[in-house]
């Protein structure tokens, strides 16, 4: 009795029983060609409708913001104040080199800006169809509501990824325009060049990409849980917030490895020569933990749903 | 009534339940429903807010569980095959919803995109006929949120519209919609009608209904009342005859001797020079009209006029539904 949409062998959809009162259909081209062309086209789709949004191109610009904040705050105050003192990690080196704008913007961003915006994009993935209306109308098309699930996780997914991305790239950008840029002293001691470091910037980009992957998971679930995509997003936003305060108190140590904001600042290894890649597949496979359990809920959630919105 | 919970699956019918029901805790929606729709009818599913129509309409396409009996749409059993199914099918559910932040254009590219058998090489030119075809084609780069009600519910026709479909169903399609637009889309229900799709459209307005439903089923408090053809339907009502004599209290001596139980005359009086109006509705089997005026005329009676009217549909669903009844105007 659950509305669920499991996806047949292929061929099976061919087989749907000719009738006598079948409206006439010449558009419509071979069965596989359609076919493999209109999986993408949601996700493409999909893709369009997220990044054309203004609400995310506004999630967009204020994570470029911060890069730039940064850069100008330290640009503006560098001549009177010494370096050192207080603030996040690699503040007091952007004056020597530009290019640990990128870096101190990852570092401010992840703890609240990043999961702040990935709260609210996945949050919204389903409650905001289902507070459109649009919900209903994309699974009478129909969507298919594992393919929908899908389709809305790749495109949180890549919010995830895009997001880093902007404040890595105009962090660097920043950096370039307000000082001066050279060889990056790795945190082992070595010095490697721009293209070695660009490469580990984006290694960098793709952790963080990865650690936001299992809270995209439990905003995606979040947002079948309602259709007011706002209690969607606050509920992802704020147990991103527990869970980094749980971590940070001692008393709870034990849960710390099972965490999923745990290893969120574990990324400072990847500076490293040789890079220690232990953080990373860690967090990896912890990761791919969350997104396989809340996964499997929305999943379990949403295909037995009763859509009356 | 329908016979269909003795027949089985029925390759006539595009819609058909047997006993479908819908609990939502302890209430009871939509209970015990025989829906029989046939192909290439234009079936009107008519009854009061809140009778379960929509709720009814939200399983035949899958999106809610039904809680008892089973659905078949287009030979297909729902949900289970909503893949094969439900690309044949195009609906407006509850009225439109869009994304307000795209373009009436850009929304249907949208829905079409999620559409495994719609092509993707013919999308933008379905969807420019399917906006034409509804009378938006000047207003399709507009944004939906700057649509009015009324083009909303043209463009969520339209969407409807985007593939050859079998069977439309239509969630008050007229809603919103100025005379002008309502006509335009009973105009086109018929002309889709004509190419031999099913339409299933859920009104309130039974004057419409009356005007392009070939099949009517009438729901209240989760329960079909009737169903079968619009002439079935109107065969079951009672016939009123009106007379205008002089001699009204000779005319109701020969009516009750008929047969039947005349009232009092209409509140409306004519002018008391040309008499008085006598009614009384055609309750004896058999009798016909010419042979009470036959009757009356041999008894004397002055007739200045005699007219016998069928009862209206209207009449026929306050008979069936009862009061606070959201009748058209």
């Amino acid at each position: 009795m659950s509305p669920a949409d499991p996806i047949p062998p292929d061929g099976a959809a061919a087989s749907s029983p000719a009738d006598g009162a079948v409206a006439a259909s010449p558009v419509v081209l071979p069965e596989a060609e359609g076919r493999r062309g209109s999986g993408l086209a949601l996700l493409g789709s999909e893709v369009v409708v997220l990044f054309r949004r203004v609400r995310t191109i506004a999630l967009l610009s204020a994570l470029a913001l911060i890069p730039i904040l940064l850069a100008v705050a330290v640009r503006v105050t560098t001549d009177d104040a010494g370096s050192g003192g207080r603030g996040p990690a690699f503040l007091g080196d952007i004056t020597q080199n530009g290019l640990f704008v990128s870096l101190t913007a990852l570092t401010v961003a992840i703890p609240l800006f990043l999961p702040l915006t990935v709260g609210v994009v996945a949050g919204d993935t389903i409650a905001g169809e289902a507070s459109l209306g649009t919900l209903r109308y994309l699974l009478v098309t129909p969507v298919g509501r594992v393919r929908l699930l899908l389709v809305k996780y790749a495109g949180a997914a890549l919010f995830c990824l895009v997001g880093t991305l902007v404040v890595v790239v105009v962090g660097a950008i920043a950096g370039a325009a307000l000082f001066p840029v050279g060889p990056v002293t790795l945190l082992s001691g070595q010095t490697i060049g721009l293209g070695d470091y660009a490469g580990r910037m984006l290694l960098m980009a793709l952790y963080v990409t990865i650690s936001l992957l299992g809270l995209s998971a439990i905003g995606l679930f979040a947002s079948t849980l309602t259709s007011v995509p706002v209690g969607a997003m606050a509920a992802t936003i704020v147990l991103s917030t527990v869970a980094q305060i749980v971590d940070a108190l001692p008393q709870l140590d034990f849960l710390d490895p099972w965490l999923f904001t745990h290893y969120w600042l574990g990324f400072a290894d990847l500076l490293r020569d040789p890079i220690s890649w232990s953080n990373f597949a860690d967090n990896a496979l912890l990761q791919a933990g969350y997104i396989a359990v809340f996964g499997a809920l929305a999943l379990g959630r949403f295909t037995t749903k009763d859509v009356l919105s | 009534m329908s016979d269909a919970a003795e027949a089985g699956p029925d390759a006539d019918l595009a819609v058909q339940t047997v006993g479908l029901g819908k609990t939502f805790g302890r209430q009871q929606a939509v209970a015990d429903l025989d829906l029989a729709v046939p192909r290439g009818s234009v079936y009107g599913f008519l009854g009061p807010n809140g009778s379960g129509k929509t709720t009814t309409i939200r399983m035949l396409l899958g999106l809610t569980s039904s809680t008892s009996g089973s659905i078949r749409v287009l030979g297909g059993a729902m949900p289970d095959r909503a893949r094969d199914v439900l690309p044949r099918v195009g609906a407006l559910v509850e009225g439109p919803a869009f994304y307000p932040f795209l373009s009436g254009r850009a929304n249907l590219m949208r829905l079409d995109s999620g559409d495994r058998r719609a092509p993707g090489g013919t999308r933008k030119a379905r969807v420019a006929a399917a906006l034409d075809r509804v009378g938006l084609g000047h207003a399709a780069d507009k944004k939906a949120h700057a649509y009015s009600l009324g083009m909303k519910q043209r463009l969520g026709i339209a969407n409807a519209l985007l593939m050859p479909r079998d069977l439309l169903v239509l969630d008050e399609p007229s809603n919103g919609l100025d005379p002008q637009g309502t006509r335009e889309v009973r105009g086109l229900i018929r002309s889709l009608a004509d190419d031999g799709t099913t339409v299933l459209v859920s009104s309130h307005l039974l004057a419409e209904v009356e005007q392009m439903c070939t099949h009517i089923g009438v729901m209240s408090a989760g329960r079909l009342l009737t169903q079968g053809t619009l002439g079935d339907l109107r065969a079951l009502g009672t016939h009123r005859v009106r007379l205008l004599t002089p001699d009204p209290d000779l005319a109701r001596d020969v009516l009750v001797r008929l047969g039947l139980a005349p009232g009092d005359s209409g509140s409306a009086g004519p002018a008391p020079s040309e008499g008085a109006h006598v009614e009384a509705d055609l309750t004896v089997e058999g009798l016909a009209p010419e042979a009470i005026v036959a009757a009356l005329v041999a008894a004397d009676v002055r007739v200045r006029g005699f007219e016998v009217s069928g009862a209206s549909l209207e009449d026929r669903f306050v008979d069936l539904t009862g009061e606070g009844f959201d009748v058209a105007g």
